[in-house]
């Protein structure tokens, strides 16, 4: 059984209140590492069998429609066994 | 691209700018150069092309918008009056209240959530900037018909956004209006309301003055939020859409806002600012050259010392990046230790980005060198002023003279079915839905929110002092008579500020038209700022401020002409206040004022698709008459509850009082058909003790307001006539259409 990855994530130029929240509070705990912190959500989505062109090409639509938001967000769709 | 500078501009006169692409015009881009004497550099055409956009400039509206000085009423309770970034309005007690509406539809339309969202954010640092504590919001709302798929696109998210960005700020919603009609399909309104309070000597002012002042940025930090935005979002309509470089839509985050409130308000108790400017709508460009030209003209920015979250960024984008949470500030010198104190104990990011000269220019720097040299005045008040041509639209004649055929009901069943009908209806039902998305009594101070006439926040936990506000259009009459429908739509506003007991003091308004480069919207706005001046001037309530949005069309089909109007109230102890509706059995109800034969423009033609007819007329003498006779009965505790009739007439108004505190009432009426459905204006039903009927006729005698018995209250129906409606049922009308509607 393999999954379909949609990592959506908002554009780069667009705000993130929440990755910047994230930033802000890696330092008081401690965590320095970080120069800035983009947050975005990942959808897993389960098929039968080897996903085909089709199925991928349904998901990306689905995608656009539901999973994301295209007027500020990104999103990439990939295969993960 | 490498950077253009003023010695550039010099050097190389001639080159080709975009200034097309910006929007601007031909002669407005001569015109520019005539102003330098030389051309723009191109952060200067980037500065002019948005302030001389059509939002920024008010280039087709300032002609007509000039009566409400012509005509100013004559008011000392105006402590600020228009030109400011909001009125200020003394309500006694020493506080002032500060209250101002504006638009954020075209945004609202493409990104729903963050469009409203960023539209409450705006509203609320305008409040803010003037030295105010924001207290309350409201938010008109127009949709496309309530079934419609875009609708269920833009509804829930507008509605999301309103509610996440002022839920975040801890504002309370009080109020504010759902209209459904076709032609904001597509032109969805969004509108938004904001009501703050201070004592009369902490107002702030826009004004960069005294040389050697400092320039201070502090908020959010810059990205390319919006950059373009209100030029190419409010200046062309929907048709062009080009691909953008940047994204046109503004991401809010309320959180930093509610922060930069209180360090702001920190800041203004400890009196350390000498003005003060939000940045909105064209950003950095507009904040600079009004602060400037707001004091003697001369200001020096740095401007690669603001701070920014995207570091790819050319100086022209940062001059017009509509970034949110963002404010400007002038600091004298001594006092500038303290405010960075401040700033950094609310970590909120703080730069000085330059400071106030002796000069007249406007000099901006990139890295040292000059890319901005211009006279402030030029960019922020002396942009092009249009006498756009404007004619009476075809359609008015013709609409004039269309007979409504429409029925009228007149059995038992008929009544029955109509009251239901109407009580169901999208722009009557019960709007729960929406408004329990709302934080609607945070701060704990809200007296009067949805479903009651006016909202109402108590201002002085001691003395009770309160304030309310309402705002009222109607497209419909403003589309069959635009003069009389602005008059009308005041005076509604005032009489549900006045139901409650509050004495109207003050009017803001939000005028929402179609493209003014159309000479039939043209003539609507200027019909309708007409009625409106007139109206203002007869009642004796000042403007205090405004806003238009104009091309609120899509292709050659504009919004039905929606001027918004708010009025604001005093009422000295929220306590005494007339409720909306009553909780017991044995009042008797009258209905203030005639009714005529008034359904051109009703919600009832409105069902059944005529749009037709005449519209009725405002008649404000009696208008006026009709608040002294509220007010009076309020001091004077003459009512029990008092609830305005407006969409839907008499039917939609017993319908909202009966299920108020689930107590029926008993009704008989002549005519009845027509007397349920007319929407003649300027009408009140109130219900009394059986001992104060003497004093409510005595009253409505002196103010000659004519007043008829129509019922008792009591019951567990709505009985007209020989109908009973059990408000099981009513109640069961009125509140599934929402749910049903939008899940």
């Amino acid at each position: 059984m393999a999954k379909i990855v949609v990592d959506v994530m908002l554009k780069p130029e667009i705000l993130d209140p929440q990755g910047k929240a994230v930033a802000a509070a890696l330092p008081r705990l401690g965590f320095t590492f970080a120069k800035d912190v983009r947050q975005g959500k990942r959808f897993e989505i389960e098929v039968d069998g080897e996903p085909t062109q089709a199925q991928l090409a349904e998901v990306e639509k689905a995608a656009e429609k539901l999973l994301s938001n295209p007027v500020i967000e990104n999103f990439t769709v990939r295969v993960e066994k | 691209m490498s950077l253009d500078t003023v010695s550039m501009a010099q050097i190389n006169p001639d080159m080709v700018q975009p200034f097309a692409e910006l929007g601007l015009k031909p002669d407005e881009y001569a015109r520019i150069k005539e102003i330098l004497g030389r051309r723009p550099t191109s952060s200067e055409l980037a500065m002019y092309s948005v302030m001389w956009s059509e939002h920024c400039s008010y280039k087709s509206s300032k002609v007509h918008l000039k009566q409400f000085g012509d005509k100013a009423v004559k008011s000392d309770a105006l402590l600020v009056g228009i030109g400011e970034n909001a009125g200020v309005v003394d309500v006694g007690q020493g506080y002032a209240v500060t209250f101002k509406i504006e638009s954020h539809n075209h945004p609202s339309f493409i990104e729903p959530y963050q469009g409203a969202a960023t539209g409450i954010g705006g509203i609320v640092r305008d409040i803010l900037t003037m030295g105010a504590r924001p207290i309350a919001v409201m938010d008109p709302l127009r949709f496309g018909p309530a079934d419609a798929p875009d609708t269920k696109r833009v509804l829930p998210g507008i509605v999301a956004g309103v509610g996440g960005y002022g839920n975040c700020l801890g504002l309370p919603n009080i109020g504010g209006e759902v209209v459904f009609d076709e032609s904001y399909l597509g032109n969805p309104l969004v509108n938004a309301l904001c009501i703050g309070v201070m004592k009369h000597s902490d107002i702030k002012l826009a004004k960069a003055a005294g040389a050697g002042n400092l320039v201070v940025l502090y908020g959010a930090k810059t990205g390319g939020d919006g950059i373009g935005g209100v030029s190419v979002l409010a200046s062309e309509t929907f048709e062009s859409k080009g691909p953008a470089k940047r994204p046109a839509v503004q991401v809010g985050d309320p959180f930093v806002e509610k922060v930069l409130i209180e360090c702001s308000l920190e800041i203004f108790a400890e009196d350390l600012v000498v003005g003060i400017q939000d940045l909105g709508g064209a950003g950095l460009s507009c904040a600079t050259s009004e602060l400037a030209s707001g004091g003697s003209g001369g200001m020096k920015v740095q401007l690669d010392k603001v701070p920014l979250r995207d570091p790819s960024l050319s100086p022209e984008e940062i001059l017009m990046s509509e970034s949110q949470e963002r404010m400007c500030a002038i600091v004298e010198p001594s006092k500038i230790a303290r405010f960075l104190e401040i700033c950094e104990k609310w970590d909120v990011t703080v730069t000085v980005i330059g400071e106030v000269t002796d000069g007249s220019h406007l000099e901006i720097t990139w890295n040292g060198q000059l890319i901005v040299d211009v006279p402030p005045r030029t960019v922020a008040h002396d942009g092009p002023v249009y006498t756009r041509p404007f004619a009476q639209p075809a359609y008015i004649e013709k609409a004039a003279q269309e007979i409504l055929s429409l029925p009228i009901p007149s059995t038992k069943d008929e009544i029955k079915a109509t009251v239901l009908q109407l009580a169901a209806a999208p722009n009557l039902a019960d709007k729960s839905w929406i408004t329990d998305q709302y934080d609607r009594y945070v701060q704990g101070n809200s007296i009067q929110t949805q479903p009651d006439d006016s909202g109402m926040v108590r201002i002085d936990e001691e003395t009770h002092l309160g304030v309310a506000v309402a705002t009222d259009a109607n497209a419909n009459w403003s589309y069959l008579n635009p003069y009389e429908g602005a008059k009308l739509a005041l005076a509604e506003a005032a009489r549900n500020i006045a139901t409650a007991g509050a004495k109207p003091l003050a009017v803001t308004n939000c005028l929402n038209f179609g493209s003014p480069e159309d000479p039939g919207v043209m003539w609507q706005f200027a019909e309708t700022v007409r009625g409106l001046a007139d109206g203002c001037l007869e009642m004796g309530l000042p403007v205090t401020g405004g806003n238009v949005s104009f091309y609120n069309q899509t292709g050659s089909v504009a919004i039905l002409p929606t001027p918004v109007i708010g009025v604001l109230g005093v009422i000295d102890d929220v306590r005494t206040r007339t409720p909306m509706s009553f909780d017991r059995a044995g009042l008797e109800l009258y209905l203030l004022g005639e009714t005529n034969d008034d359904l051109a423009g009703s919600e009832w033609a409105y069902m059944h698709n005529q749009r037709g007819g005449v519209a009725p007329l405002a008649d404000l003498q009696r208008e006026m008459r009709l608040i002294e006779l509220l007010v009076a009965g309020r001091t004077k505790k003459i009512f029990a509850a008092a609830h305005d009739l407006s969409q839907g007439g008499l039917s939609a108004t017993l319908t909202e009082m009966v299920l108020r505190h689930n107590t029926g009432a008993s009704i008989q009426l002549n005519n009845v058909g027509m007397t349920l459905l007319s929407e003649t204006p300027g009408r009140v039903v109130v219900a009394v003790e059986p001992d104060q009927v003497g004093a409510l006729t005595e009253e409505a005698q002196s103010q000659k307001i004519a007043l008829t018995k129509i019922g008792v209250t009591g019951g567990d129906a709505l009985v007209i006539n020989s109908a009973s409606i059990p408000l099981t049922e009513l109640r069961l009308a009125h509140t599934q259409t929402f749910p049903k509607l939008f899940g």
